[in-house]
């Protein structure tokens, strides 16, 4: 698990007994990963949040803390999207019981809405929306619209 | 179960062999009988005469019968029911369903609901299928594809004919050249997707600079509410105008297409002209849609 130290204070957010810790999320993309993993507001997860921490790996990076709940594979993989170098530690008895980066899944489904306003997937039909992803960036399953950069802004 | 979306979908060789389907069919070896007792169904959720006309024409002429909704006007949709239920009820009725939407994708979403095959009539400002096929069939009747060049003239920025044609023949190392009013370009993506792909497009100001080097003409309505006035409308419309004039000193197997509806983009006295293809492309949409019909059907 990682420990990020301040100078003056120790921990910087602390330890988790259970849960997950998602590492080397891009700077300032932390709030975004709790979005696309479907934590807002109004969800009962207790969170820590660092963000622009020094890393030796990335520069700067943001970590997320989540209590209690372990992330499951197809959550973890969406966060590929906007934080390709991401990695996610399942703690159990606060030990990183597992740990392991992200893949871009071949499909996004149901997590970035389609910017043509054309397109059938932004209408009331019984559809998530879905998209393939390509080398040059995402592309819509319905109306073939290719996302090719600021995926974030898409994200619903 | 087969359905037919998009040209991306198909690949180089089942345009082939939907193409000689359609070549046999035309040379009349097929059965007049091979869709007896088979239902289409057409659901036209945008008015369409020659499309709508011709997937009826050519499930008459393979013995089948068909189904038309009429009008959306008419139909549930006007009660707010969703594609998708609208799909999953007339799936119950026939036994392929044939779609044009306003909303690009609804072909997509209808093949998820279907429980029949689909046919892509065309869905907003993305692709036509039949379109395309019949367009590469005319083309394919004058010269070989592979290699050649084709001029895309008109609005190619919202044209879903144009669209679909520049997929189709990436797969053929075309080289496109493009002449469009300002603003009515391809669009940026599309351009680049085409590039990426190994095709080269040349964009030009004019047609007269590039006429004397293109095998196929391919001309797209220039439609009037894209100008804020009739008078700028005019002033465009003219300066892309097709005449016998501008067609002198062309290449020998030279043609010119168009999907029609034309408006005033080519001169009526280039009808007579031998390089005009354009009714012989749309009567072509008979067989290419019998070959799409029996791909689906049987």
């Amino acid at each position: 698990m990682t420990r990020e130290k301040d100078a003056r204070a120790g921990l910087l957010i602390s330890p988790i007994e259970n849960g997950t810790v998602i590492d080397h999320i891009t700077a300032g993309e932390a709030l975004n990963v709790l979005r696309i993993i479907g934590i807002t507001g109004t969800t009962h997860e207790s969170i820590s949040v660092a963000t622009n921490v020094e890393s030796k790996k990335i520069g700067t990076k943001d970590i997320v803390k989540i209590k209690n709940r372990e992330l499951r594979k197809e959550e973890v993989d969406r966060i590929a999207l906007i934080a390709p170098k991401a990695s996610i530690n399942i703690i159990r008895n606060y030990k990183v019981w597992d740990k392991k980066g992200v893949e871009i899944p071949d499909r996004v489904v149901g997590i970035v809405r389609c910017p043509n306003p054309g397109c059938i997937s932004n209408t009331n039909e019984p559809i998530q929306s879905c998209f393939l992803v390509q080398k040059k960036g995402l592309r819509c399953l319905y109306c073939d619209w290719l996302i090719t950069k600021d995926i974030t802004s898409h994200i619903m | 179960m087969r359905h037919i979306i998009s040209i991306r979908d198909l690949g180089k060789e089942e345009i082939g062999r939907i193409l000689d389907e359609a070549a046999a069919i035309q040379s009349r070896s097929y059965d007049p009988s091979a869709l007896k007792g088979k239902l289409l169904g057409l659901l036209f959720f945008e008015p369409s005469t020659r499309t709508r006309m011709s997937f009826a024409a050519a499930m008459a002429r393979l013995g089948g019968n068909f189904l038309s909704m009429d009008s959306v006007e008419a139909s549930s949709m006007a009660k707010g029911e969703t594609l998708a239920d609208t799909i999953r009820v007339v799936s119950g009725y026939v036994d392929a369903i044939v779609l044009r939407h306003p909303k690009e994708g609804a072909a997509r979403l209808a093949s998820e609901f279907a429980t029949v095959p689909v046919i892509n009539a065309g869905d907003g400002a993305g692709q036509h299928p039949s379109q395309t096929l019949l367009d590469l069939f005319t083309i394919r009747q004058s010269m070989p594809l592979e290699g050649i060049h084709v001029g895309l003239l008109g609005d190619l920025r919202y044209g879903r004919t144009a669209h679909s044609l520049t997929h189709a023949l990436s797969l053929y190392n075309v080289t496109i050249h493009t002449i469009t009013p300002k603003g009515l370009e391809l669009p940026a993506g599309l351009a680049t997707e085409l590039r990426d792909a190994g095709t080269e497009v040349i964009e030009h100001g004019d047609i007269a600079s590039c006429i004397r080097d293109l095998d196929v003409l391919y001309v797209t309505r220039i439609q009037r509410e894209r100008f804020p006035d009739a008078a700028s409308y005019f002033k465009v419309a003219s300066s892309y105008r097709v005449t016998p004039e501008l067609l002198t000193g062309t290449k020998n197997n030279f043609i010119v297409l168009h999907p029609l509806p034309r408006l005033d983009e080519i001169d009526p006295r280039v009808d007579e002209l031998p390089c005009a293809r354009y009714f012989e492309q749309s009567a072509n949409g008979i067989a290419v849609r019998m070959a799409m019909l029996l791909r689906v059907m049987t």
